[in-house]
């Protein structure tokens, strides 16, 4: 169409790429399929918290289901079981709205991520995992049940016995496989919005992976790494346990967050000094090897959260996310690697983090956790020098038998993509016909 | 001014899927309230009442009809009166936005919005207002617009259908409020619902969880009127000051 030029452009929260596409709210279950919709592809997305493009679609039409600038979407309760703790509600709701309906009656979310700003229908599009990984799996093995709407007006119920191949396909299916309209998820009870916590100072990869193997039975567990520091701090970081405090304490709604960053800083003020100098003193904030303690839930799983608009702090540019899993097999010797192209790069990750997945497998076709260890890294974008490092890590993370993060990812190329993903062809039967993404394009043209 | 009394719980909404009745419901259902649930299209009317009654309400029924049916009015507000017992507030939320442009060019264009955002909130207020008078008690609470509070060209039809409103709410507030009943005209700016979701939206935009946290206040503090987002106030107030050889030739 003539007027491409003139759609309104859309970036993610890693504010890259910029596309353009044209928006059709989405804020009833029966809105879709649309009525005399556009001639242009099509691509529904939630809050569009992913970083990449995965939620993008270049002269396409996104089909939000909430987000800021539209109105409230599709953003409803559908019902809730308090013996079983599974509540239905349609595919807009965010996780911060389900905990502040579930925390009051002493629920809590079974699998949650760094934020609570996803919607419910982004959680199992991108089949997000948590810090319980080890112990809980991905979201959508916490999700009994969904409704999935083709463009052609088929209602398709879908479960783990019911249709349990379009399940499948559409649980980490990146929106493609239709709209998503309601889900259910079966939240766990908490007696308690404190978060029993550790954290262990650590020094390299070594030392973390042995924190890690003698930690499998604490609930939440995940470290932050130094990803600038060389020499005898190389890879030092805090490895942080949490389980839900036992005891029982008064279980009070979260309050809204008023601090909104303000400003698209200048592209330069992230640099691996600054990142440098914030990191040592994040590392020795913790004086002691070892600290424990009760914190509430919110600083404990959504430090970032308490800033709305966080990204604004890598400037207009946006910045880059990566997250990789590396087998087991190897896996410490690829991580190494890794880290040593990162500080040899010159580039400063603020946000390093690392975690050793569990063996629970995962719901989805192309989910993207696998056993193994997990490396997220987010790189300010510095012209070539990013795209090279990120070139490289993708390498490294192919010659180990690993695979990357689509929801995290605007980078990584076809042949990588498919090498990541050998069962990407038979997930492609499963696409509606009128449904597009620019990942998705991008990783098989 | 304000008789700060107990919140209502017993809820007559019409035209309940409004994005802003919906998001105003939502705080009273949180507190345990029972509704009775009045709009057009029983898929959007049957998703607000699950939703309510998920959240907390403590019961939910619902009436199909379309408002503009005001011959329906009446058998409608008695069946709500039956099965809530008592009405504690109704809240009037039905309108349509409607095409200027239309409306400029065919009367009937103009008369379906007048219809639908005057006339026949006239034939609910009356049996209400009558209602609530007999009991000495209740919150009558209705949705109009700031764009009722000056005529500009680019929406005056629907300007003037709320105009027109606020007037009528007014004079029934003077009627009743000895009566020991709180009228409420509420006047929203801009807010992102379904029926703006066409317009560019600006600064100016809140979202109908805002909107209906101010409406929500006002209820509790039994205020006269309330603009909400609450800067609208000065922004019309200053719109109202304009001398009128200034403002018609504006192109607002």
């Amino acid at each position: 169409m003539a007027r491409s030029s003139l759609r309104p452009r859309f970036e993610s929260w890693g504010r890259y790429p910029v596309l353009h596409a044209d928006l059709w709210p989405l804020n009833w279950g029966g809105d879709f399929p649309l009525r005399n919709g556009p001639a242009t592809r099509l691509l529904p997305v939630g809050a569009g918290r992913s970083y990449g493009d995965v939620c993008l679609l270049e002269n396409g039409t996104l089909l939000p289901t909430r987000g800021p600038g539209i109105s409230g979407g599709m953003d409803r309760f559908i019902s809730f079981n308090v013996e079983s703790g599974v509540l239905r509600c349609e595919a807009g709701v965010t996780l911060a709205e389900i905990l502040d309906f579930a925390v009051p009656r002493g629920f809590f979310l079974p699998v949650t991520p760094g934020t609570k700003y996803v919607t419910v229908g982004g959680a199992i599009a991108n089949d997000i995992h948590g810090k319980n990984h080890h112990v809980a799996g991905t979201f959508g093995r916490h999700v009994p049940c969904f409704e999935l709407v083709r463009s052609d007006g088929a209602r398709i119920l879908c479960s783990p016995e019911h249709n349990a191949e379009w399940y499948s396909a559409t649980i980490g299916g990146m929106g493609l496989t239709g709209l998503i309209t309601w889900a259910e998820v079966r939240l766990r009870p908490i007696v308690s919005r404190k978060i029993q916590y550790t954290g262990i100072k650590f020094n390299g990869i070594e030392e973390f992976i042995a924190l890690s193997q003698a930690s499998t039975q604490i609930e939440y567990t995940v470290a932050w790494i130094d990803c600038v520091s060389t020499g005898k701090n190389f890879a030092r970081g805090i490895y942080m346990q949490g389980d839900h405090s036992p005891d029982p304490a008064p279980l009070i709604p979260s309050k809204t967050p008023w601090l909104v960053f303000p400003i698209d800083l200048p592209e330069l003020a992230l640099n691996r000094h600054s990142i440098g100098i914030f990191n040592t003193l994040y590392y020795n904030k913790q004086l002691s090897k070892r600290t424990t303690g009760f914190v509430d839930y919110e600083p404990f799983f959504y430090p970032l959260d308490k800033v709305l608009r966080w990204n604004r702090m890598y400037g207009k540019s946006g910045l880059l996310q990566f997250q990789n899993v590396l087998p087991h097999e190897g896996g410490r010797e690829g991580m190494t690697e890794i880290l040593k192209a990162i500080t040899a790069s010159g580039l400063a990750s603020f946000l390093a983090v690392i975690k050793v997945f569990g063996d629970v497998s995962s719901p989805g076709m192309m989910s993207f956790p696998a056993p193994g260890i997990t490396l997220a890294l987010d790189f300010p974008i510095r012209a070539e020098i990013s795209f090279e490092l990120l070139e490289r890590l993708a390498c490294i993370t192919l010659e180990h038998g690993g695979r990357m993060y689509p929801a995290k990812d605007a980078r990584m190329t076809a042949a990588q993509f498919q090498a990541f993903y050998p069962q990407w062809k038979d997930f492609s039967r499963f696409i509606d016909p009128a449904f597009d993404s620019a990942f998705w394009q991008r990783v098989t043209k | 001014m304000a008789r700060p009394g107990k919140l209502p719980s017993n809820i007559l909404a019409l035209g309940a899927t409004s994005a802003i009745a919906e998001a105003t419901l939502r705080l009273f259902a949180a507190r345990g309230g029972r509704f009775y649930l009045v709009a057009r299209n029983p898929d959007k009317l049957a998703a607000v009442a699950a939703d309510l009654k998920t959240r907390g309400a403590s019961s939910v029924m619902t009436h199909v009809m379309d408002l503009d049916d005001t011959a329906a009015h009446p058998a409608m507000l008695e069946a709500a009166a039956e099965s809530l017992g008592t009405i504690e507030m109704a809240l009037l939320a039905h309108g349509m936005l409607g095409d200027q442009e239309q409306a400029e060019k065919s009367y009937l264009a103009a008369e379906a919005i007048l219809g639908t955002n005057f006339m026949a909130p006239v034939s609910l207020i009356t049996w209400l207002a009558n209602y609530f008078a007999g009991l000495h008690s209740g919150t009558l609470a209705v949705i109009s617009s700031v764009a009722g509070d000056r005529g500009r060209k680019s929406n005056y039809v629907y300007g003037t259908s709320k105009g027109a409103l606020n007037i009528f709410v007014d004079g029934v507030r003077n009627r009743i409020d000895r009566a020991g009943v709180h009228v409420l005209t509420i006047k929203p700016g801009f807010v992102a619902t379904p029926m703006t979701a066409h317009l560019p939206q600006g600064p100016l935009f809140a979202q109908p969880s805002k909107v209906a946290a101010g409406i929500f206040r006002a209820i509790e503090k039994r205020k006269d009127v309330v603009y909400v987002p609450a800067f609208w106030a000065l922004i019309m107030l200053i719109i109202r000051m304009i001398p009128r050889r200034i403002f018609k030739k504006l192109n607002i």
